[in-house]
């Protein structure tokens, strides 16, 4: 097993005080990885990664137990603006560009972890592996369309040179030969930067295509964990994440067994 | 016709300086979403600091000029540090009646140190400022404020359009969440936000000065002008400030030039009154780009 850039140790987070989302998450990642992280809507994922990056606050939320430990430096409940700048950058989910500035200019915030440096060289990077932004540089990107926003974000996050980048959702409301493009080049991505990418996915398929290894959460813990190969051939996940029935054929409604397996891991 | 573009160009001059100084305001506003009450008391002291730079102080007017920018510059740094940064996450009309509270011991301060009295500048514009274009004349102080306002214009832009800093200011206006997990430090967004937006108050209140004389009412009283400005251009309108500033400035100088110089605070605000019934948002205010 390689070098441990990021370690989970049975992390607990609560928002408000009383709500608590996270009941004990460990997970490790490793340098160089794609790493991705699976599960049904409110299983957890995203506040997971809000918990790394530390985007908690702003919501109230906070690490109550555990640690999180980042090249060997605990970093739980640290500001965000920390974090950042030890190289961890978390894409959000649903896009979020700034949309009254123009495609380059929103680039250009990727800078703040290093302001004052020259930038010239990545954005030219970024134009490199989305050249499908450069015609569009001027424009703002508030009217730009989902797959063009999803490719800034991704570029955006790169300007920040990255050492650990987290991927909310990139998918998310994409048409299916524009997703494809996307994960081609996040693999890219990890290839030539040997950037590490921890991948929070609802399309499971995409997912563990391009990911080494990967994580299951349900209801705020990880009930299961393993290689992409692993994970793809294992029943459980098959039916649940891939929609399809143990022989392989697509599953019918009438099957009711499945919902007695599911409560197994609950 | 004369007296037309007499009071045009004044209008002009004066309205930009308007519009400057509810730039600043809009700045405060877009980045933090507080609306700042102390805005006229912060253009008082602008002109009081010069004003005993170049009376008491003896320093040259140059010099008295940009030390009281940099002075109103770290101003407003100390303010947002010792009275908004404790309140940030506080509900927002908490932080609203601070800066109400702020009006007040400003302007307290002003009277304690300077009295209520009206106080004049020493002339010091040189004569070759004044304009004579044909049958015009322009005052040596109102071509002075028009080149002063052009200055600051074209710095802002370039600020705000090509510096690092101005377009992660814009970034944390725009969406504070992704500027937070890009980086930008938010704070020193907010800080500096209020140090501009007390800069630009300060030098507003020093022209004003000029033109009018240094007096504490009437000085707090025309930054309060910043609020039809800012209805007028549009709350979150950098731009729309500007030329909401001017159309006032130039309803101003009309009413007092062909009504009654006492209706010249009135009208400005009922011609606003109208306008809003028919945009409602302001003249330029954000139309939200609406993905569908």
């Amino acid at each position: 097993m390689g070098k441990l850039l990021l370690q989970l140790n049975n992390i607990s987070v609560v928002y408000s005080n009383v709500i608590q989302v996270l009941k004990g998450v460990s997970l490790s990642v490793e340098q160089g990885h794609i790493v991705s992280l699976l599960g049904s809507n409110g299983a957890g994922k995203t506040t997971t990664l809000k918990a790394i990056s530390g985007l908690l606050k702003p919501e109230n939320g906070e690490v109550t137990d555990g640690s999180i430990l980042y090249n060997g430096v605990n970093i739980q409940n640290q500001p965000p603006e920390f974090i950042t700048r030890q190289g961890i950058i978390q894409v959000l989910e649903g896009r979020q560009p700034f949309k009254y500035l123009t495609i380059e200019e929103n680039l250009r915030v990727g800078t703040a972890t290093r302001p004052g440096k020259p930038f010239k060289q990545d954005l030219e990077m970024v134009y490199h592996y989305f050249p499908a932004l450069v015609p569009r540089r001027k424009a703002l990107a508030g009217y730009c369309s989902g797959g063009e926003l999803q490719m800034l974000v991704i570029g955006r996050a790169l300007m920040a040179h990255p050492q650990l980048l987290m991927l909310d959702e990139p998918s998310l409301g994409l048409a299916p030969l524009v997703v494809q493009e996307i994960f081609r080049i996040i693999k890219k991505i990890n290839e030539e930067h040997s950037t590490t990418i921890v991948l929070v996915e609802q399309n499971a398929n995409m997912a563990l295509q391009v990911a080494h290894y990967g994580y299951v959460m349900e209801n705020g813990k990880i009930v299961m964990e393993g290689t992409s190969k692993e994970l793809s051939d294992n029943p459980d996940v098959k039916e649940f994440y891939l929609g399809m029935a143990a022989s392989g054929i697509t599953k019918s409604y009438k099957d009711v067994k499945s919902y007695r397996r599911r409560k197994r891991w609950l | 016709m004369e007296f037309f573009l007499q009071l045009l160009v004044n209008g002009i001059c004066v309205g930009l300086l308007y519009g400057i100084s509810a730039m600043g305001f809009v700045m405060i506003f877009k980045a933090s979403s507080v609306l700042n009450f102390a805005h006229g008391e912060l253009l008082a002291l602008g002109a009081f600091f010069f004003l005993s730079l170049v009376t008491w102080g003896k320093l040259p007017i140059a010099a008295s000029f940009i030390l009281t920018l940099v002075g109103c510059f770290i101003l407003g740094f100390l303010i947002e540090k010792f009275f908004l940064r404790p309140l940030i996450g506080e509900k927002l009309i908490f932080v609203i009646m601070l800066t109400v509270g702020l009006a007040a011991m400003f302007k307290g301060l002003i009277l304690l140190i300077w009295g209520g009295n009206l106080h004049t500048y020493p002339e010091f514009l040189p004569e070759s400022l004044e304009l004579n274009l044909g049958a015009i004349y322009v005052a040596p102080v109102y071509s002075a404020s028009l080149v002063i306002g052009v200055i600051f214009l074209v710095l802002f832009g370039l600020f705000f359009k090509k510096s690092s800093q101005g377009i992660f200011m814009r970034s944390v206006a725009d969406n504070q969440k992704a500027a937070l997990s890009l980086g930008v430090n938010v704070r020193r967004v907010f800080a500096l936000s209020w140090a501009i937006a007390a800069m630009v108050a300060c030098m507003s209140g020093i022209v004003l000065g000029i033109i009018n004389g240094v007096n504490v009412h009437d000085l707090s009283a025309i930054g309060l002008k910043v609020f039809p400005v800012v209805i007028l251009g549009g709350l979150d309108s950098i731009g729309g400030a500007i030329i909401a500033g001017i159309i006032i400035g130039l309803l101003e100088t009309f009413t007092g030039g062909y009504l009654s110089p006492s209706l010249r605070d009135v009208v400005p605000y009922i011609v606003l009154v109208f306008i809003l019934m028919v945009k409602p948002y302001g003249l330029f205010g954000l139309v939200e780009i609406e993905r569908v």
